[in-house]
């Protein structure tokens, strides 16, 4: 509680430098502005060293006296001092909520300070960039989604829960996994395996692999939101358990693997926080098909856009270990992209008894 | 009144008879085998006679004139002979050139190379006999297109313009204050009383009544009933009249048309007695017969004179051009009250806006620059002076004692030429021509002059816009008669009219007028007096925008010369070249490639010179001389200048507007955040925020200013896009 209460008062306290600087800018006459990181293509870059994508150094001023800057520059203190509600309230809301706390119209026009959700989401994380405070922080979460269960035991807001004990269904993973909110009491978790789908994740627990294992499992339903991703990084760094992912072997599995290592550049400002470099790809390889002899009649032709997909995906500076490019380029020769139930033709736990746990025991992954 | 055009090729053709008469007789009696004063008659006649209405002259001509070729010539052109044929030559081709059904090609006596020959169906003598005289009147019953009178919509127009012009040319001559008034009557509808006017042609009644000086009662036959006559050819000077054929036209068509005289009422003073005739074409003879004459006892005004004839006209197709007419006939003649009355609608009044008389237009003697050879060897024919230096003083304008010596220096004539020997002979005549081309002769005098001005113009907009705002123009903006596509304004188009934002109570500034709500810029420009071929001429702009018209569509052009409205072919005028040719995106406007430009705007051009050139008889366009469309062009960039200036500063202040609003909207929601995340009261934060607002929006819209003058800059560096890109 405390640290959340410390957490909450610094970004008051960021909240408040902003709102101040306005104003002293306005008391000497100036044109008061924000200044706010770029976060295009542009400005974001691959830091080899901490192999991890960043934001460089270019920002934008968005003045108020200027007519094609003014009504950001209001929405934005609109949704800060909304923010700096809720956190002094002690609540946390959605984005769609804050889009309908800020809307309202503008005096005696028919004009409104926020016509679409549209409008507002990009505020938000202008804000959050300007005063490098995560969303969560600012208490917005996004919708929860993913499913978790492993040794081990968390307070969640107060309650304890046992992750062992969490049936057929998995703990579901909040938008807002801050330390604030989740604080990790006790675990016997040797490893976090990260599974693209939903489908596979039940395999695993209904198999009970993660008791077997020692492991924790989780999903993210697809492409893992914020609050799994954060979690995930979170029992990387905090508990330095190895990161395992296991995904479909496509381009769209690669590029979960690769937001999950490195961050994107939507949310590059997030990187250090939300990225895990040290990420393992396990699986499915495309030179899996052959050592577990998977036939060729499971395997889904690419289409045109795979296959670019793919060639970019070739010229990714993080992709550019030879054994990535290797492992690329057989999925393009092939021609040929494998889902990870293709697995279940060997059998229906194949998967959880043969194949994961070869994989790890002849250390069978790409970093 | 008969235009130049057609004087010229009638006198052409009387010099060739007199040629005739003295060296080519022998040749010509050959050529006829014929020496009776009938052969000489068969040449004139048969070089009016015109080939059947519509079929190309040229074709018709040449047959004509087998008769008058020497047996073994084949109807091919030969080489002509020289002197006369070829001045015939000469004359005919200007003629032809200027008028597509004129006089044929008189061939005399080619010599050349015979062809084999086609076999002979008659001879000379035959064909001359059935060749006979026929008269003015006679020649223009068949071409009545000529004169104005093509199809009933326009005769219509011709009619009532003929009798405007009459008297708006003689209340300025008289130096009264025109009051005119012009009524349509359709016959069939007020003898029926019931549901509609009739559709397409019928009987109708135009009257035209002035408060002119009265015409004499001498006069009166001769000037509705003769054609021709009361001709202002000889005088140089600016009048509607070169305009027109004459009023006796339209008598003529009407008696054709509907068998009945014309009828004219006249009164030359307060103690005169009023004269009322009615007049009948003797086409035969070209002679007025008077069938009825009556004194009036009591007539209602002083002096004046009122013209009222029945035809066969089109009101349904017509009206379109009479209302253009009448409204363009107000706005270009601000010192005139016009009222009209149509059928089924009341009285339309256009009351004068100035009480000033236009300037009286002086007549001048025509420069020396300007004539050419036939003209100036008849003017030579028919000079009294008793040596050439005199004729040239005496003819023309500014030819000085000096002037003349030089010329005649030039022209090297021995001995003591006699203006009739000019007259007579060719070869001395071109000298002198020559001579006369050789010699710098300072420009003609321009009080021969009588623009609108300025100021009138002005008015004259105003005043026209007023009556055309409460009526409501009928017809949607561009009104192509040639292609009479009816483009009627839609209902939408009426109700977006209407729903057109007035402005509310901002003081209009320098240049907008307040009419009936709606704000108009207006500006006029006339440009000093220019030449073009020794004839004087002057042109004037004036320009209006804004109101209620529809921004996307092409402006409106107002055309005149003299002040009589052009309506007619306007894609070959010479007038909307030079505005086309003009480039009126450096004034804020678009404009698709090639075409008028587009906007809530119309622009009045008016040209006033002694001889306006038209492209053809019709009198409909004016000829594309490039000393005329460079003076239009240099008074629409004038205006144009000074309209791009007023926009810049309405969207200057429409931008400053803008601006505040939404920064006062914004500020309000600002302090707000701001006073609740900072603990401060809103107020105060408002206050600092306003304060800056003005500093700062100031040095803004500067910038913003500096930003639209280059990017307007860069619009005119550029080269002419496609209109796509226009678009």
């Amino acid at each position: 509680m405390a640290r959340r209460d410390a957490v909450d008062k610094q970004t008051i306290q960021k909240i408040e430098k902003l709102a101040e600087s306005v104003l002293r800018s306005v008391k000497g006459g100036g044109n008061p502005f924000v200044e706010i990181p770029v976060r295009s293509l542009a400005n974001v870059e691959f830091n080899t060293r901490k192999r991890l994508i960043e934001l460089k150094d270019q920002k934008q001023k968005r003045y108020f006296f200027n007519v094609g800057m003014a009504k950001k520059f209001m929405q934005t203190f609109l949704v800060s001092d909304a923010c700096r509600e809720l956190i002094e309230s002690k609540k946390t809301t959605s984005i769609r909520d804050l889009y309908y706390m800020t809307k309202h119209t503008l005096g005696e026009t028919k004009q409104n300070t926020f016509e679409e959700q549209e409008e507002s989401d990009p505020i938000i994380e202008d804000l959050e960039v300007a005063i490098d405070s995560l969303r969560e922080e600012l208490h917005l979460f996004a919708t929860g989604r993913g499913s978790l269960v492993g040794p081990m035991t968390i307070r969640d807001s107060g309650d304890t829960i046992d992750l062992r004990r969490m049936g057929s269904g998995g703990w579901s993973v909040p938008s807002i996994v801050e330390e604030h909110v989740i604080e990790i009491k006790k675990h016997e978790a040797k490893y976090v395996l990260l599974l693209e789908k939903d489908a596979v994740w039940k395999r695993f627990n209904e198999d009970k692999f993660w008791q077997r294992e020692k492991c924790i499992i989780v999903t993210g339903q697809g492409q893992p939101p914020r609050g799994v991703r954060r979690l995930v990084q979170r029992l990387h760094s905090e508990l330095g358990l190895p990161v395992y992912v296991l995904v479909d072997n496509d381009p769209w599995g690669f590029y979960i693997y690769s937001v999950l290592k490195q961050g994107s550049i939507n949310l590059a400002y997030e990187s250090m926080r939300m990225a895990v470099p040290k990420a393992r790809f396990i699986g499915l390889s495309s030179f899996d098909k052959a050592k577990f002899k998977l036939p060729s009649n499971v395997a889904i032709k690419m289409n045109e856009q795979d296959t670019s997909r793919a060639r970019q995906m070739l010229a990714y500076p993080w992709f550019k270990d030879a054994r990535w490019q290797r492992e690329i380029e057989e999925m393009v020769r092939s021609g040929e992209k494998y889902e990870l139930e293709a697995l279940s033709r060997r059998g229906i736990s194949f998967i959880t008894e043969e194949y994961l746990p070869r994989k790890l025991k002849e250390r069978d992954w790409l970093e | 009144m008969l235009s130049r055009y057609t004087q010229a090729a009638v006198l052409k053709a009387k010099l060739v008879i007199s040629l005739e008469e003295r060296g080519m007789a022998a040749k010509a009696k050959k050529a006829k085998g014929d020496s009776s004063p009938k052969g000489k008659k068969s040449v004139v006649s048969a070089q009016l006679e015109l080939a059947p209405q519509g079929a190309p002259s040229k074709e018709g001509g040449s047959a004509a004139w087998m008769g008058l070729v020497p047996a073994g010539q084949s109807g091919v052109n030969t080489t002509r002979p020289r002197r006369a044929a070829s001045m015939v030559a000469v004359a005919a081709e200007t003629v032809a050139r200027e008028d597509p059904v004129a006089v044929p090609v008189p061939e005399l006596t080619p010599p050349g190379p015979a062809a084999k020959a086609p076999k002979r169906r008659a001879t000379a003598e035959q064909m001359a006999q059935k060749q006979r005289e026929i008269s003015i009147s006679e020649f223009f019953t068949k071409n009545r297109h000529l004169l104005g009178f093509d199809n009933p919509s326009k005769a219509l127009l011709t009619t009532i313009k003929e009798a405007v012009d009459n008297s708006l040319d003689a209340c300025e001559e008289a130096g009264i204050l025109p009051e005119i008034a012009v009524e349509v009557r359709d016959l069939a509808w007020e003898a029926s009383r019931d549901g509609d006017l009739t559709k397409g042609e019928g009987r109708f009644v135009v009257m035209v009544e002035d408060n002119g000086p009265g015409i004499v009662k001498a006069q009166v036959p001769k000037i509705f009933g003769k054609l021709l006559y009361g001709s202002k050819f000889h005088r140089l000077k600016q009048s509607r009249g070169q305009q027109g054929i004459g009023i006796s036209a339209a008598a003529m068509y009407g008696q054709l048309t509907t068998g009945s005289p014309i009828r004219v009422t006249s009164r030359t003073g307060k103690s005169k007695p009023a004269h009322s005739f009615d007049i009948q074409i003797d086409t035969r003879k070209n002679n007025p017969v008077v069938t009825r004459d009556d004194e009036l006892a009591e007539w209602h005004q002083e002096h004046g004179t009122r013209v009222e004839l029945e035809i066969v006209a089109s009101w349904q197709q017509g009206q379109r051009f009479v209302n253009r007419y009448v409204e363009h006939t107000a706005l270009a003649n601000p010192h005139t009250t016009l009222h009209y009355r149509r059928p089924r609608q009341e009285v339309l009044t256009f009351p004068r806006a100035t009480v000033e008389l236009p300037k009286e237009a002086l007549e001048i003697k025509p420069h020396p620059h300007g004539v050419e050879l036939g003209a100036l060897m008849l003017m030579a024919r028919e000079s009294k002076s008793h040596d050439v230096k005199g004729f040239l003083r005496s003819a023309f304008s500014r030819v000085s004692p000096a002037v003349a010596d030089e010329i005649l220096a030039k022209a090297a004539l021995k001995g003591r030429v006699r203006p009739r020997g000019l007259g007579e002979d060719r070869g001395l005549a071109e000298k002198l021509h020559k001579a006369i081309g050789e010699t710098r002769i300072m420009a003609p005098p321009t009080n021969c002059l009588s623009p609108i001005g300025d100021e009138l113009m002005k008015r004259g907009l105003i005043s026209f816009l007023n009556v055309i705002e409460t009526e409501g123009p009928e017809e949607e903006a561009q009104l192509d008669l040639d292609h009479a596509g009816k483009k009627k304004a839609t209902k939408k188009e009426k109700q977006a009219r209407a729903e057109a934002p007035a402005v509310p109570d901002a003081p209009p500034e320098e240049g907008v007028e307040k009419i009936k709500g709606h704000n108009y810029f207006i500006a006029t420009v006339t440009r000093p007096p220019k030449v073009y071929r020794g004839n004087p001429f002057q042109v004037e702009v004036g320009l209006a925008y804004g109101g209620s018209w529809p921004a996307d569509k092409p402006i409106e052009l107002f055309r005149f010369a003299n002040r009589v409205p052009l309506l007619f072919q306007r894609s070959a005028c010479g007038v909307t070249e030079a505005i086309v040719k003009t480039d009126w995106r450096n004034y804020l406007l678009s404009q698709p490639k090639g075409s008028l430009p587009v906007g809530p705007m119309a622009l009045l051009v008016h040209i006033a010179s002694v001889w306006v050139p038209f492209t053809s008889e019709s009198k409909e366009a004016v000829a594309h001389y490039p000393e005329i469309i460079r003076e239009i062009q240099l008074a629409a960039q004038e205006c144009g200048r000074r309209l791009a200036s007023h926009i810049r500063k309405r969207q200057h202040a429409e931008y400053q507007e803008q601006r505040r609003g939404i920064f006062e909207l914004y500020i309000e929601e600002v302090a707000q955040a701001i006073g609740k995340i900072t603990g401060k009261s809103p107020l105060p934060i408002k206050r600092e925020f306003l304060r800056v607002a003005e500093k700062v929006t100031e040095a803004d819209l500067e910038e913003q200013d500096k930003k639209l003058e280059e990017a307007s800059d860069k619009l005119t560096q550029r080269p002419r896009r496609s209109e796509e890109e226009a678009e």
